[in-house]
């Protein structure tokens, strides 16, 4: 059984595999770990994020990857106990280094978060507009913008007619969908989207996965998914994470195709092929 | 499951010895900090020069001054160390800066005042006696108001006895029951705690002490200070349930627990600290009311032990006496009154948070 399951994800990752084409490395992770308090949950992370792909990070709850992905654009230093090592290089240059302006390295690096969550007092117009106003950013065509983020998130033709209705109307695959249309529009080199299917129904999550596949043509895409079907389908990369009951590991990182049809290590078939987690 | 995580070779970095050490290299260094420590000595030195040389004397003329280029050097700094809106940020941090001190100035300087004035009655003598057999030039060592701290911790007690039940029920009828009424019963609740406290008193001395013949006591008393912490604690409780997410109800209820009892075990347990907010607040609403008091108990210089008969005093209406009295030694006992009311409610105010927050 689970020897079928896996072929069938390695068809569905070989199958994505060949038709992308990487590029450079748009953002780079050095020897990341992690603290809260004294706590150790990510020991000596290094991957290689590329321009034009997308990576999945999977495994297990709790191993750090939400964690991780949180470290890429600055996020984790909102929690007071928490610490860090190590350096994350965007263009080169560690986003971590000192005297940089960090509102700029989250515009640069863009977030969808699990949960949707549009800003409940704006329309879906303002909601899209919002990044601008917020890193108070001014263009001309405007409109120009709005039409343009959300065709590219996949939401365009179902809310042509209501952009200045609430965000709130909205289901909950096309609130996620606005959230994606809400980071292209200060325009992101990387979008970190940290299980962004979650709290979603199989249509939604297929049209958030187009979606994903749309983008990564122009953006480096990060995706944390327990969803491994998912990884599977929409991701060029995977990176493989596990805790031992210590801090969160990279067992392994590599095409996601070789990940599905042909792990290095032993844990990470157990894992991809259901036997645990 | 031929294959457990345990049974895998053990990870380098096992050993400790490859970890580096944790750091925040969010946290601005020394070194980014000393353009902020030059801008802050900058000010202050300004504003000290301009205010010695122009006609911005004074306590006032400073502060503004000092708010002034406080501003300007902060939001300089930020514009040269980044952009324009950096400055914008530092504007904003300053203004919220200068309008936390300036709420912070007050409180200080009372509670400094009443140190000062408060602590040269203070003796340990004070709280074994009362004013039964002292005149009021009496020295200080004389006397006491043990009769009043007496007397505020009954006032205070019955109505919070009679408060709690009541608010918090009111609350659940609001949020849970949700009923009929509950619109009317909002509205009125809402009246009720824009009610002057003079008002409460007056409402006990016309039914108690007019229509009913009654006498001033301490219940009476404490009545009128329930008037007026019924709808405080009512209100805050309403408030707080409404922020227990409706699923921990519906997860109670699916367990085919009734509805009282989804309230009583999962409802109430969960809003727990906010709830002994709501009874903190209604306490420090009336802990320090003097005017329903003035009309309901009556006042007493000696011990009374009986809430239920006969005057009584309380720490606000000794007070209250004593500034009336005008003697250099019973304006001192008045601030020496101010001072164990303060302490008695911080004492009591964080028991109660001790009490709440408690590992559940």
């Amino acid at each position: 059984m689970s020897q079928i399951k896996v072929n069938s994800l390695a068809s569905v990752a070989s199958a994505r595999s060949s038709e992308t084409s990487s590029q450079g490395v748009g953002l780079e992770a050095r020897s990341i770990h992690a603290w809260f308090g004294q706590k150790h949950v990510l020991s000596d992370i290094s991957l290689d994020f590329y321009s034009g792909t997308v990576t999945a990070l999977i495994g297990p709850s709790g191993c750090g990857k939400s964690t991780f992905i949180r470290i890429l654009n600055r996020m984790h230093e909102f929690i007071p106990t928490a610490a860090m090592a190590g350096e994350v290089l965007l263009d080169g240059k560690d986003i971590y280094r000192s005297g940089v302006d960090v509102t700029k390295i989250r515009l640069g690096i863009g977030m969808v978060f699990q949960k949707p969550n549009p800003f409940p007092s704006m329309t879906i117009k303002e909601n899209v507009l919002s990044g601008l106003k917020l890193a108070q950013i001014k263009i001309n065509n405007s409109d120009e913008l709005l039409e343009d983020c959300l065709v590219r998130a996949g939401l365009w033709s179902e809310v042509k007619d209501r952009l200045d209705q609430y965000g709130g109307t909205l289901s909950g695959g096309q609130q996620q969908r606005l959230c994606i249309a809400r980071s292209l529009a200060v325009k992101p080199q990387v979008l970190l989207m940290d299980e962004p299917c979650s709290a979603l129904d199989p249509g939604s999550t297929l049209r958030i996965e187009e979606t994903i596949r749309e983008l990564s043509e122009t953006m480096t895409i990060v995706i944390v998914t327990h969803n491994m079907q998912q990884a599977a389908r929409v991701s060029d990369y995977t990176g493989f994470f596990l805790s031992d009951g210590g801090p969160g590991q990279l067992i392994e990182s590599a095409p996601t195709s070789q990940i599905f049809s042909n792990p290095k290590d032993k844990r990470t078939e157990d894992y991809v092929t259901g036997r645990f987690g | 499951m031929s294959t457990l995580i345990g049974d895998m070779p053990q990870q380098p970095m096992a050993d400790g010895s490859t970890i580096p050490k944790p750091i925040k290299p969010w946290k601005p260094t020394p070194k980014q900090l000393l353009p902020d420590l030059l801008g802050a000595i900058t000010a202050v030195v300004a504003s000290l020069i301009v205010v010695a040389i122009t006609p911005l004397a004074g306590g006032l003329g400073l502060i503004a001054t000092f708010f002034s280029v406080s501003i300007v050097v902060a939001s300089t700094i930020s514009w040269i160390r980044q952009d324009r809106k950096a400055a914008a940020n530092s504007v904003s941090t300053i203004v919220i800066y200068f309008l936390a001190a300036f709420v912070l100035l007050p409180v200080v300087s009372i509670i400094f005042e009443i140190i000062r004035k408060g602590a040269p009655g203070l003796s340990l003598g004070i709280f074994f006696s009362d004013m039964s057999v002292t005149s009021s030039d009496a020295p200080l060592n004389e006397g006491g108001l043990l009769h009043a701290l007496v007397g505020s911790l009954y006032v205070v007690a019955l109505a919070t006895v009679v408060s709690i039940p009541i608010g918090l029920l009111t609350a659940l009828y609001l949020t849970e029951v949700n009923g009929k009424a509950a619109g009317v019963v909002r509205f009125f609740v809402q009246a009720m705690s824009g009610v002057p406290s003079i008002v409460a008193g007056l409402f006990i001395y016309a039914v108690w002490m007019i229509s009913f013949g009654g006498t001033y006591t301490t219940a009476a008393g404490s009545m009128a200070l329930a008037i007026l912490m019924i709808p405080t604690v009512a209100r805050t409780a309403e408030e707080v349930l409404k922020l227990i997410p409706t699923d921990l109800r519906e997860a109670g209820l699916a367990l085919g627990a009734t509805q009282w009892k989804t309230v009583a075990l999962v409802v109430i347990p969960a809003a727990r600290s906010g709830l002994i907010t709501a009874v903190i607040l209604g306490v420090a609403r009336v802990a320090g009311e003097t005017a329903p008091l003035l009309l309901t108990i009556g006042g007493n210089d000696a011990m009374n032990w009986n809430p239920f008969s006969g005057n009584n005093s309380a720490l606000p209406f000794y007070i209250w006496k004593n500034f009336g009295l005008g003697t250099e030694t019973a304006i001192a006992r008045a601030w020496t009154g101010i001072f164990v009311l303060m302490v008695v409610v911080m004492i009591f105010f964080t028991l109660t948070r001790i009490l709440g927050n408690k590992k559940r």
